[in-house]
């Protein structure tokens, strides 16, 4: 299983994928992120990174405002079917989305549960107590 | 008609248009989005008028699928896979011809539309640029002629004003919701400029809207 980040901010792309790995070293992390320097994202970027997945893999992408949801759904359209048919667009939280998958993923579990596991983080609590 | 080199000269005057209001709709947006729909507009349809000067194209297919990539690699906020989404409606519409009568212009305009609804999935009525592009192709469908297009331009102005009496509820500027009332949608503007900028290269005699914020 690969995820791809995709995020406005090249920053915000970059530090995810670092944090992500050290939670889930192994797992496949790829990153979409930015315009160039400025904020924003770019259809071409992530079927770039989609493609960068390997082609035995399902691919999980992560976005964190809706016009990259937007791309995301571009890119799967432009994408060869081969690469499109593989990939799912996930509906969480960037970060705690992101961070759940890997840590699934890292520990083999089912698609389906990973992609529930991310999508449970949108009503998780992280305040202790 | 529109043609080769009418759908070029529009790019260009309409790449050149967004320079010049691009502060208008950044501050537009800037009120309730993100403050950026200027700067990627004027952003992305520079790159597509660059991209597409000096170069031949065999139908306006080729062409638009080239507006239609430029836009998707440098925009970058909604508008990118909108226009891109627009562009791409066009290439299917006009494949293989290298002009198009008023009636396959509106042909091309309703599959845009349609292709607007699904890509951003929104309907009429919620502050998005489907308020103006839907009014307007629907403008030239009823009268495909000259006048008709003038009459989608006269439809398009008309909705981006109304657009200030909506709230959001899609997009950067539905996080305001009842707030983002009193304040023009950018991206409505940005599209009633497009009409007035396709009318102007294809009948000519367009009086365009000063608009400001």
């Amino acid at each position: 299983m690969s995820l791809v980040i995709v995020s406005h901010s090249k920053q915000l792309g970059e530090g995810l994928v670092k944090l992500l790995r050290q939670l889930a070293p192994g797992v496949d992390i790829h990153e979409a992120a930015g315009l160039g320097d400025e904020l924003g994202t770019d259809a071409t970027a992530i079927m770039a990174a989609l493609q960068q997945c390997p082609n035995t893999h399902d691919i999980l992408v992560f976005f964190d405002l809706g016009s990259a949801a937007m791309n995301a759904e571009m890119a799967l359209e432009l994408a060869p079917p081969s690469v499109a048919v593989r990939t799912r667009i996930v509906d969480a939280p960037l970060v705690e989305g992101a961070v759940a998958a890997a840590v699934a993923a890292r520990s083999q579990l089912p698609l389906d549960d990973v992609i529930q596991q991310a999508e449970a983080a949108r009503t998780m609590h992280k305040m202790l107590g | 008609m529109l043609t080769l080199e009418t759908l070029q000269a529009f790019i260009q005057a309409y790449a050149a248009r967004l320079a010049e209001l691009c502060t208008v709709l950044d501050d537009l947006d800037n009120r309730i989005g993100d403050g950026d729909h200027g700067t990627n507009m004027a952003r992305g349809f520079r790159t597509a008028a660059d991209r597409i000067t000096g170069e031949t194209f065999a139908d306006l297919g080729a062409l638009c699928q080239a507006v239609a990539m430029a836009l998707l690699a440098s925009v970058g906020g909604a508008s990118g896979p909108l226009y891109a989404t627009v562009f791409m409606r066009f290439a299917q519409s006009w494949k293989d011809c290298t002009n198009v009568d008023f009636e396959q212009v509106a042909r091309g305009l309703a599959s845009a539309c349609e292709g607007l609804r699904a890509r951003g999935k929104a309907e009429v009525g919620e502050k998005t640029l489907l308020d103006v592009w839907t009014p307007a192709s629907e403008a030239l469908a009823a009268q495909p002629d000259e006048n008709g297009m003038r009459a989608a331009v006269a439809s398009a102005t008309k909705a981006a004003l109304a657009s200030r009496d909506i709230p959001a509820t899609k997009g950067r500027a539905a996080y305001l919701g009842e707030r983002s009332v009193g304040t023009c949608d950018p991206g409505s503007i940005s599209s009633a400029v497009f009409f007035e900028e396709l009318a102007d290269a294809t009948v000519g005699g367009v009086t365009k809207t000063s608009w400001q914020t």
